[in-house]
């Protein structure tokens, strides 16, 4: 066991339940859906509340980062799958995107599609030879293959445009009465699409799959004893995170009109393990709020310094070393211990 | 792709001797930095993320040892030195907190010092490419070997890592501190239980580690220009390598880092824009034939 986990699955699984099952599964479903909504009506607020453009950036970058860091956090902390190359897969859904957009004519729910199509092919093939190894043999060859799809962006020239970066900008024709040009219409675009996304994240983290994952972590010898294909659950929620992933970056490229190979470097996966480790993986949101607070201390420090690095670096070493855990983690402890302690008091 | 070039240059001695000594000394630099993370793997349990960082520190010490004292042997000493006692500080302060288990640990205190490292290395020597330029008494006209050309410089490079190689490989299996070293790889518990002080084992293998790839750092500084970040590509290579030879195998390491190195020089005039992609295509096929590489065991 380590620190770092979403909640065990034993516990869950276990606890007494006055409900049919299904029934409360349901629920929970309805739940989920109803803070869904209630997010998403609270982002789309904003620009008509605030009038500043820079919180609406933030929020816009938030929701590609968010995306990914979430997607990962579906490897690392449900999982056990320790992937340091995730960040292929935001580069590959920005560049894919982005080069589609430029090169065919398609319209945008087809050019998305087709770039989740791509995104899950290579994440099939990589992850077929991946999955199998053990976890810190697996984080460097996905590191390798993060390094690899960044060297083909940087040397396929007359594709990516190399270490320049894919310009030209990306035609938005609109669709469905969505004007992607329009700078609210991104806004809203990219708000639902981290809402939608994080709202499916959840479903497969807590559909039987997801406790299949949950138990692959903990103990795979065990699953694979009661009939579990470890290989084929792990490849499926490597796909799968993938996807969510690309789907960050096509946010990203939309946000910054373009791709550079800096979507592909491997310090994006950097950020995003930091980013779990920050907010904590023991809940499901906790890489977000990890997101949330990366960005803001991004700005800070670049905004002070151009020594970002040892800015960020010691503040990883004060969590890494100094905490041991994220923000959240802390967060639920805490309330944990203090029901602990009313339910001792009262009982 | 360019397949007349590799054929005509596999048919003619010259180019063949060329090609050659340039893959081997890719790959005897190579061997240095991994047979450190290779090393520091077997008796640790730790993948030193930083390792790349190292390999650049030594670069850079070496390139100032050397303008300031104009010594050649002084610069390789200090490139060394300085990244033993930098590799063991490293360990004892910072690595040590996080073994046992957790990857995410330290994954993440690797990735915060390769960002300090880097940016440390900004601040002293600045953001530029720096050239440490060839030392004097090798500026003399290369050696004619079967009509390839081969710099004196390269031999020296090459007669170093195998040097390297056949201390460390009879080192662990004969000396008393190598019988130890394994034992301790393999049960660090029993060694500590007969009084043998395992933090400090644990601190020099990582200092010897860090001075492995401080000296190939050094090594490479005549011939390679030098930047910050320039440790992270060699660090992926050497990774590929430590995965191709397998964990925790010098001859493994030896191996790989040779078939990298050649594969580097030989595939970019075969395949020029495709050389990196040959080696991971390289990696993935061993990866599928054999999990655990061409000479590692199976890890526990």
């Amino acid at each position: 066991m380590t620190q770092l986990q979403a909640e065990p699955a034993v516990e869950r699984v276990m606890e007494k339940s006055p409900l049919p099952r299904q029934l409360k599964l349901q629920r929970s479903r309805n739940f989920d859906v109803l803070i869904a909504l209630t997010a998403f009506a609270v982002l789309a607020a904003l620009p008509f509340l605030f009038s500043s453009k820079a919180l609406l950036d933030f929020v816009i970058r938030c929701s590609a980062f968010g995306l990914f860091a979430t997607s990962l956090n579906l490897l690392v902390g449900y999982t056990g799958m320790i992937s340091f190359g995730h960040g292929m897969f935001f580069g590959l859904g920005a560049y894919g995107f982005a080069l589609i957009m430029q090169r065919s004519g398609l319209p945008i729910p087809a050019a998305f599609v087709c770039t989740l199509v791509i995104t899950a092919v290579v994440a099939g093939v990589i992850g077929a030879i991946c999955v199998r190894l053990k976890e810190i043999y697996f984080a460097f060859v996905t590191l390798a293959f993060q390094m690899l799809i960044h060297s083909v962006v940087l040397s396929w020239v007359s594709l990516t445009g190399g270490d320049q970066g894919l310009r030209g900008g990306i035609p938005r024709p609109v669709f469905l009465g969505i004007d992607l040009s329009n700078y609210i219409h991104l806004y809203i675009a990219s708000c639902a699409l981290l809402v939608l996304g994080l709202l499916l994240m959840r479903q497969i983290a807590q559909s039987p799959f997801g406790y299949t994952l949950r138990m692959i972590r903990d103990n795979a010898v065990r699953a694979s004893f009661i009939g579990i294909d470890v290989w084929r659950a792990k490849l499926t929620i490597f796909v799968l995170a993938a996807l969510f992933a690309a789907t960050g970056g096509v946010i990203m490229s939309l946000f910054v009109s373009g791709a550079y190979p800096e979507f592909a470097f491997w310090t994006i996966s950097g950020e995003g393990i930091f980013i779990n480790m920050l907010g904590g993986v023991s809940t499901f949101l906790g890489p977000m709020v990890g997101t949330v607070l990366l960005l803001i201390l991004n700005d800070t420090v670049t905004r002070l310094t151009e020594y970002y690095g040892i800015v960020l670096g010691v503040v990883i070493l004060f969590f890494a070393i100094g905490l041991r855990k994220g923000l959240m983690d802390f967060a639920v402890e805490w309330y944990q211990a203090r029901r602990a302690r009313r339910k001792s008091a009262s009982g | 792709m360019d397949l007349d070039a590799l054929t005509g240059c596999l048919a003619s001695s010259a180019c063949l001797v060329t090609q050659g000594t340039s893959g081997f000394i890719i790959g005897m630099l190579l061997f240095l930095v991994a047979v450190g993370l290779t090393l520091i793997f077997g008796v640790l349990k730790v993948v030193n993320f930083t390792h790349g960082a190292f390999y650049m520190f030594g670069a850079y010490f070496a390139m100032t040892t050397y303008q300031l004292s104009g010594s050649f042997a002084l610069a390789m000493l200090c490139g060394a030195a300085g990244t033993a006692i930098l590799g063991l500080v490293f360990e004892r302060v910072f690595m040590s907190r996080v073994y046992g288990g957790d990857v995410l640990m330290q994954l993440l205190v690797c990735y915060a010092f390769v960002l300090i490292f880097d940016d440390v290395v900004r601040l002293v020597w600045g953001p530029e490419f720096r050239a440490m330029g060839m030392p004097t008494a090798f500026q003399v006209p290369p050696l004619f070997i079967a009509g390839g050309v081969v710099p004196p410089y390269y031999l020296l490079l090459i007669g170093v890592a195998l040097a390297v190689a056949a201390i460390l490989g009879l080192g662990l299996a004969n000396s008393r501190i190598g019988k130890v070293i394994r034992a301790a790889a393999h049960n660090p518990a029993m060694v500590s239980a007969l009084g043998i002080n395992t933090g400090l084992i644990y601190g020099s293998v990582f200092a010897l580690g860090g001075m492995l790839a401080g000296l190939a750092g050094a090594l490479a500084a005549p011939v390679r220009s030098l930047t910050p970040g320039m440790g992270f590509s060699v660090l992926i290579e050497s990774f590929i390598v430590t995965v191709i030879g397998g964990m925790g195998s010098i001859l493994g390491a030896l191996i790989g880092a040779l078939l990298i190195g050649l594969i580097r020089s030989f595939g970019s005039l075969g395949f020029p824009l495709f050389t990196d992609g040959m080696m991971y295509l390289f990696m993935v096929i061993v990866l599928v034939a054999r999990p655990t590489g061409l000479f590692g065991k199976e890890v526990a």
